[in-house]
């Protein structure tokens, strides 16, 4: 068998096994099912329900990608300012940290309250949280280019700017991929909190929904939705990450 | 091209409250080879650094002049033992690299003919992690040479090689520097007896001059006299207290 269809053999089998699992455990416990619904309701939810869970995938998707692609451009340029200028880095970085210690979670209301319902302050809540992995990964990245390369560079009289772009931030790139790939598993989470605080629309205002009118296995559909939602992009991020890199060999 | 100008660096240096090394007088022999020998740790890469005008670390008291009073800037190429390669190009652009970070247009004319003159044609499309250790540091010489500088600093560039690469390795910089201004920081007696006009022996007490090897540059691996000198050599490096 080829590595792939391993990998999806395996995947597969573990899916199954999970399931039955699940299965297993609403039978055995004679769980109701507004408590855990069966995978097979949750099946039966998530076709019954295809269009509007589709509608508001599409939404939260929407406020996700803007999200993820404003958070990490940036992320990046603040690690590339951060790299270049001593300065910043004595008055900006603290601040970044300090950043850091307030939860993004409890921002989520004030952001509402400023941005509206819309799509802004979802995908705002989406950038504020994976702006710092971005930028921290990409700005250490930065910071630890091979002295041997700065001193080549520097004996070739090379120009501050030309050793940047031509050495420290190629050197960098696997480390903005790792941001990267820790963003798009963030991006969802941010959005989807936003949307919980306060929407009209989206994944996470569908689970409020449904869980409001006990109707957990349209609640379990659109986790499975979201759930499948994040891996695709965590994949698709994966990959245009080892693109990337892949020139870096 | 002209003849590499002399060097001279006159001065002790200091790491934080420690001597790195005492009052020095270091002559580079114009457009040949000088050797700076010793054990690891004694200051050897300090001094070619200080001449290179890299960060040391170290503090530099004394004076670094050139014999035609010009400066150094812009004069000096370095290579090191590392190869310092850059994974994401080939080894043309490799070559090319030092044009590329000065922002002027490489002349990959030059660059060929260079390539061609290390023996890597057919790998200058290549990659450097897919050429051996003696490749990818020959892809440096091509590099070096580009540069196309009068004082070339070598810091034990051909350490990490193993015994036939690098004595392949020393007959091709020799023949292709020649000329040009070397320093060469070596922890190698053979290698300092085989390709050096003038050696010091860099103790922690300061530099001491040898006497010159019998003969010139680059001398027969199985020559007599080389041998015997390079043995006196490693016996003064035994010596070291």
């Amino acid at each position: 068998m080829s590595p792939l269809m391993t990998r999806i053999a395996v995947s597969a089998a573990i899916t199954a096994l999970l399931l039955g699992l699940w299965h297993t455990l609403v039978v055995l416990a004679d769980l109701p099912p507004f408590i855990l619904p069966s995978p097979w309701r949750v099946a039966t939810a998530l076709w019954s329900n295809a269009g509007l869970i589709a509608r508001n995938a599409w939404v939260t998707l929407t406020e996700v990608l803007i999200g993820l692609v404003l958070g990490a451009s940036l992320g990046a340029a603040t690690a590339l300012w951060l790299a270049v200028s001593p300065m910043a880095r004595v008055l900006i970085r603290p601040a970044l940290v300090l950043t850091q210690a307030l939860p993004v979670f409890a921002l989520a209301p004030i952001l509402t309250l400023w941005l509206g319902y819309g799509l802004w302050s979802k995908v705002l809540m989406a950038i504020l949280i994976i702006y710092f992995p971005v930028a921290s990964a990409f700005f250490d990245g930065l910071m630890q280019t091979p002295r041997g390369w700065l001193d080549l560079a520097q004996a070739m009289q090379a120009t501050r700017s030309r050793t940047l772009w031509r050495i420290r931030v190629p050197a960098a790139l696997p480390s903005l991929a790792s941001g990267l790939r820790l963003a798009a598993v963030y991006a969802p989470i941010g959005a989807i909190i936003g949307e919980w605080v306060g929407a009209s629309k989206g994944l996470g205002y569908l689970m409020l929904l449904a869980n409001g009118r006990a109707k957990i296995d349209l609640m379990f559909a659109a986790l499975v939705v979201l759930a499948t939602m994040t891996l695709l992009l965590h994949r698709a991020v994966g990959w245009a990450c080892d693109r990337m890199t892949a020139r870096l060999d | 091209m002209t003849v590499g100008p002399g060097i001279q660096l006159q001065g002790s240096a200091q790491l934080g409250a420690d001597l790195l090394f005492p009052t020095t007088t270091l002559d580079l022999v114009p457009g040949g080879w000088t050797c700076l020998l010793g054990p690891s740790g004694i200051g050897k890469s300090t001094l070619l650094r200080l001449i290179a005008g890299l960060p040391t670390g170290a503090t530099f008291n004394g004076t670094l002049r050139a014999s035609d009073d010009a400066a150094l800037d812009g004069r000096v190429a370095y290579m090191a033992q590392d190869d310092l390669l850059l994974p994401w190009l080939s080894v043309r652009e490799n070559v090319c690299v030092g044009a590329r970070l000065r922002g002027t247009r490489p002349d990959l004319g030059q660059a060929d003919a260079l390539i061609a003159r290390v023996g890597l044609s057919d790998q200058a499309s290549r990659r450097p992690a897919t050429l051996s250790g003696g490749q990818r540091q020959r892809v440096a010489l091509a590099r070096t040479l580009m540069e196309d500088r009068p004082i070339v600093l070598l810091d034990e560039p051909f350490s990490a090689l193993d015994a036939r690469t690098r004595a392949d390795m020393q007959e091709l910089a020799a023949e292709t520097l020649h000329g040009r201004t070397v320093l060469l920081v070596t922890h190698d007696p053979w290698e300092a007896a085989r390709l050096s006009h003038r050696i010091y022996l860099m103790r922690r007490t300061g530099l001491e001059t040898m006497p010159a090897p019998p003969g010139t540059p680059v001398r027969a691996v199985e020559d007599p006299a080389t041998l015997r000198y390079q043995a006196e050599l490693l016996g003064l490096l035994r010596s070291e207290p």
